[in-house]
């Protein structure tokens, strides 16, 4: 399939902007909810709606991970850390700092931004989608073929970060006083 | 797939990300907003993927490492969040702006565990330790 104008979309590409609708429309309402059990929930429908973006783009294998990692994992510990804190559970005014107008313009104007540079830059862009590309075998060849080492890193890394939080959080672990 | 579809969708929801971290002040939902923006570079890093067509993967791999590093910021983020609740009582990002602990004073002067603690009414007691910290010029402490 050859380069076509933008307009109108493909199948695929009316099912992305679908679902980016649903990811920007449910991300919108995680910053604006009042709300903070909400917010969490609002979350995953955002990153839902993310891994269908990426099974749109025969990112099969990532979608996957977006699946059980973002929603499954990430969302849990944001749980969690929502009700250790003691959180309330209805709704809560003060969720808003004071800088909410300056907020907004910092973020309209990034936005405007990276809209107009992308469009511009991207505009002829096309990427034909090969089914198969993101699988897992194709993936997984990739990644314990040409990024050993970085996965490697990764784990100690990740081994690192359970250690910190460990240490952070346990009480009976006192500095060097 | 035209390429600016998921890219124009990534820069919307970086943007919206942007402003989640600027305007909340709750901490945990400062940190949902983060993870908002690193979802939008993923997206961008599986779109440019796509069309690059790399034969390495190094896209695709690069968003499975993000994913797992957002993983492990998350966790390190919230026991961060959890130490500095138990010790102030509060995760509001804009309440903490004392940079010495409260109960830090060398002679042990201070109260450990008040409500707001991190407000600390007499900047003066912190003055002739060896990790003395200068008070901070501050008006209109409540």
């Amino acid at each position: 399939m050859t380069a076509t104008g933008l307009w109108p979309p493909t199948a695929q590409e009316v099912v992305l902007l679908l679902l980016g609708v649903v990811a920007a429309a449910s991300a919108l309402l995680v910053v604006t909810t009042r709300q903070i059990v909400h917010a969490a929930l609002w979350l995953v429908v955002s990153f839902g709606a993310l891994a269908g973006c990426y099974l749109v783009l025969t990112a099969e294998f990532v979608a996957w991970v977006q699946v059980l990692i973002y929603v499954g994992a990430v969302v849990v510990l944001l749980l969690f850390g929502i009700m250790l804190t003691r959180a309330p559970i209805g709704p809560s005014a003060d969720l808003n700092s004071g800088n909410k107008v300056m907020a907004a313009i910092v973020a309209l104007a990034t936005a405007a931004v990276l809209v107009t540079t992308v469009v511009d830059g991207f505009r002829q862009a096309y990427a034909p989608l090969v089914p198969g590309r993101g699988a897992a075998k194709a993936l997984g060849a990739g990644i314990f073929r040409n990024w050993v080492l970085p996965f490697e890193a990764l784990s100690v890394l990740l081994l690192a970060a359970l250690i910190g939080a460990i240490v952070i959080s346990r009480t009976d672990i006192g500095g060097k006083d | 797939m035209h390429v600016v579809y998921p890219a124009v969708l990534a820069a919307l929801l970086f943007s919206i990300g942007v402003y989640g971290v600027l305007a909340r002040r709750n901490t945990i939902l400062v940190l949902m907003s983060v993870e908002l923006m690193l979802n939008a570079v993923n997206l961008n890093l599986v779109a440019f993927d796509v069309w690059l067509g790399d034969a390495l993967h190094g896209g695709q791999g690069l968003t499975l490492f993000v994913i797992v590093i957002a993983a492990a910021e998350l966790g390190v983020g919230l026991a961060i969040v959890l130490a500095v609740f138990r010790n102030r009582r509060t995760v509001a990002v804009d309440r903490l702006h004392a940079l010495a602990e409260p109960g830090d004073d060398p002679d042990g002067s201070g109260d450990p565990d008040g409500p707001g603690g991190s407000d600390d009414p007499d900047g003066t007691q912190d003055s002739g330790g060896p990790g003395a910290r200068p008070a901070r010029p501050r008006g209109g402490a409540v």
